[in-house]
């Protein structure tokens, strides 16, 4: 080989033009989750409703999101709300409203599970020193969850991390993005960018993804014992 | 009924078992005779069930020499595959393969593994669910089966092997008291017939009754090898006078 | 709004060829997976040396990587190094490649979960290792699993959606040119979804049915 095709990562300003993809990929990731982390709290009281139609809207919110795949919503989104609305909304808005809006479904159902495995008993004897509704969910009930749902919540996270990697679809300038222009750029004089540019991106996402689906894990393990 | 002049079927010589660093079976020797009953009786935790499961390679042993029929089940050339077909087992939590239905569950040692045919095995399965009481629930799935009736179909499925030996592991211990009596009667039954069998159990009035002799075991060491009503009335350890105290009130 | 139905009507035969192939990428690699996953937890249930080492690997990667580039490397990288296949067999090899760790994962917790005593009492009359494999385990952990594979087909399926990025004309692929060539944003999305909606309902209805089925020959103890 006259010219290792990955010397084209270590070219000008690819490395730093890549960094700044990721990082708005990693942008969009986090405020996503966050915000649908907050969301999703909330989503997960409500499904504790006892109302039937509470419930019943809150299942229905979340299937849709479990059987319409995520490509999708952001299509939705970014052609037919802003159509139907006559707005323009960048890419990046859109991926953070269908991001929050998904993890707030996806959120509320770890913390349904994580207050519904609660046993019964500690709601009755919060109850029975006089607790209100808010103080039980403040002082006994959610500090209990959250250890129970770590775990899951640490997965989504991970989920919705991979998931950024579709925003190039709906035009955000995204790590992958950036990746296409480099190696359209370089194309003619290396041939074999895509593989080491991908290849790249590929590590990254994996370096990202890693250690958070391990942490899972090792909370899982801690939360079973 | 004296049987220690029948052939030596299975002996066990110096058998030392270890987990980690804690001995388990500390230099058991024992004759099994043709046709004899053994029941081992001793406190929980003694390793007699740890003996048992040494019979049939279910544990790895650390000293000592196994016999059965001649030859030896120590080693890593042992075919035990093969031995196990000639040595049945029945255990405490009568595991039957609950995705099986009842005559599934005994065929499937036979044919699989022993490759019968099936007309023949069947008619041996109806023979022996007839001896138990339990003709009419060969296509029953053990979901539908009392514990009782699931461990008499796991002594069936051992038996439909044609073992030469049988090591029953506290079978009766998960079992509710009622339905304790129609397991111990096929084991009786058994022994009537002339079967070998290594029994461990906790019902004294079931080992006084069944066994030809009975091993008692402390600290994973045998204390005491005798006749059962010797072993009652006048037994030679104290070990064994405090073991039998306990079942006293 | 009103809606264009000649035109939904005109391209309804654009959309049923996509959904067939949506179906077709959903079901061959669901099956690949299948049959992935029951390797590698097999490979991961007798320890294997090395295969055992690499398995992890490949679980860690394809659970820790997003299925879009793992098409890209697939599809443009690995080409470039002069591995060459066709749009189709690239998309059900990534979709196997992803789907497999999922599998495989699910087989592995629902052969843990088949009890030891259950192994014993296998072993006690006489099979040998594979036999136990399967006429014990693999039942057993099968149906304890059930629900994971369901849930692993249906997102394959979903995620299907994103192979159109490497120029397969499945649902999504044909409603962006659809949207870029005609602009009828509404009707192309509604097309889309109701498609989506068409192909999962049924596959997860299916899916439960065969749950319960699977189910209710296992279990009794």
């Amino acid at each position: 080989m006259q010219n290792l095709g990955i010397n084209v990562l270590f070219e000008g300003t690819t490395l730093q033009r890549l960094f700044e993809g990721l990082m708005m990929t990693a942008g969009i990731a986090f405020i996503s989750i966050i915000i649908g982390s907050f969301l999703g709290i909330g989503m997960g009281l409500l499904r504790t409703s006892k109302s039937r139609i509470v419930q019943f809207i809150c299942r229905l919110y979340l299937e849709v999101f479990r059987i319409i795949p995520i490509l999708v919503w952001l299509f939705i989104v970014y052609f037919g709300v802003t159509n139907a609305l006559d707005i323009h909304l960048d890419g990046e808005v859109v991926a953070v409203i269908v991001f929050s809006l998904w993890g707030a479904a996806e959120m509320g159902d770890i913390v349904r599970g994580a207050l519904e495995s609660l046993p019964k008993h500690q709601v009755e004897s919060g109850k029975a020193i006089g607790l209100s509704f808010w103080g039980l969910y403040r002082y006994v009930l959610i500090p209990q969850a959250v250890r129970r749902m770590l775990p899951g919540a640490i997965n989504l996270s991970t989920r919705m991390v991979k998931t950024t990697s579709l925003v190039v679809m709906i035009g955000v300038i995204d790590v992958v993005k950036v990746g296409q222009q480099i190696i359209e750029r370089s194309i003619i004089k290396v041939p074999t960018a895509s593989f080491w540019v991908y290849g790249l991106i590929f590590i990254l996402y994996f370096i990202i993804c890693y250690p958070l689906s391990k942490l899972s894990k090792k909370l899982e393990a801690k939360w079973e014992n | 009924m004296n049987k220690e002049n029948h052939q030596v079927l299975l002996e066990i010589k110096d058998l030392h078992k270890e987990y980690d660093t804690r001995t388990v079976l500390d230099g058991i020797h024992l004759r099994v005779h043709k046709g004899e009953v053994i029941v081992v009786l001793g406190p929980s935790g003694c390793g007699k069930s740890t003996l048992l499961r040494c019979l049939n390679g279910l544990e790895s042993i650390q000293g000592g020499d196994i016999q059965f029929d001649g030859e030896s089940l120590v080693g890593s050339n042992v075919d035990w595959q093969k031995t196990r077909q000639k040595i049945g087992m029945v255990f405490q939590n009568y595991d039957l393969f609950p995705h099986m239905t009842v005559i599934e569950n005994i065929l499937l040692g036979p044919i699989k593994v022993q490759k019968r045919e099936k007309k023949e095995v069947m008619e041996q399965a109806a023979q022996l669910l007839e001896k138990v009481g339990l003709s009419d629930r060969k296509d029953s799935y053990p979901r539908q089966l009392s514990g009782g009736q699931k461990q008499r179909i796991a002594i069936v499925r051992a038996l439909c092997m044609n073992p030469e030996i049988m090591l029953f592991d506290e079978v009766t211990a998960a079992l509710d008291p009622e339905m304790v009596r129609e397991v111990l009667d096929v084991i009786l039954g058994l022994a009537k017939q002339g079967m070998t069998m290594m029994i461990v159990t906790h019902e004294m009035g079931f080992a006084q009754a069944v066994a030809d002799r009975i091993l008692f075991i402390d600290e994973g060491r045998v204390c005491e090898i005798s006749e059962p009503k010797e072993f009652f009335t006048n037994p030679k350890t104290e070990r064994a006078q405090q073991f039998l105290n306990i079942f006293q009130f | 709004m009103d809606i264009n139905w000649q035109f939904i009507i005109s391209t309804l035969p654009l959309y049923q060829k996509a959904a067939w192939i949506t179906i077709k990428l959903g079901f061959w690699g669901t099956l690949l997976s299948l049959v992935i996953g029951l390797v590698c937890s097999i490979i991961l249930y007798f320890r294997i040396k090395v295969l055992k080492e690499l398995v992890e690997i490949y679980v860690e990667l394809s659970r820790n990587t997003p299925l879009l580039i793992q098409l890209f490397f697939l599809y443009f990288g690995l080409t470039k190094l002069g591995i060459t296949m066709s749009e189709t067999t690239c998309a059900i090899i990534g979709l196997a490649f992803l789907g497999g760790s999922y599998m495989s994962e699910a087989f592995r917790s629902g052969i843990e979960a088949v009890s030891k005593t259950q192994i014993e009492s296998g072993l006690s009359i006489g099979l040998s290792q594979m036999q136990l494999i399967r006429y014990v385990i693999l039942p057993q952990a099968f149906a304890v699993t059930m629900p994971s594979l369901a849930a692993n087909c249906i997102f394959l399926f979903k995620e299907t959606s994103i192979v159109g990025a490497i120029a397969i004309a499945e649902l999504m692929h044909v409603t962006q040119d659809v949207i870029g060539m005609y602009y009828q944003t509404f009707e192309s999305l509604f097309m889309l979804v109701a498609a989506y909606l068409i192909i999962i309902l049924p596959l997860s209805f299916l899916l439960t049915w065969l749950e319960r089925k699977v189910r209710y020959a296992e279990f009794g103890n």
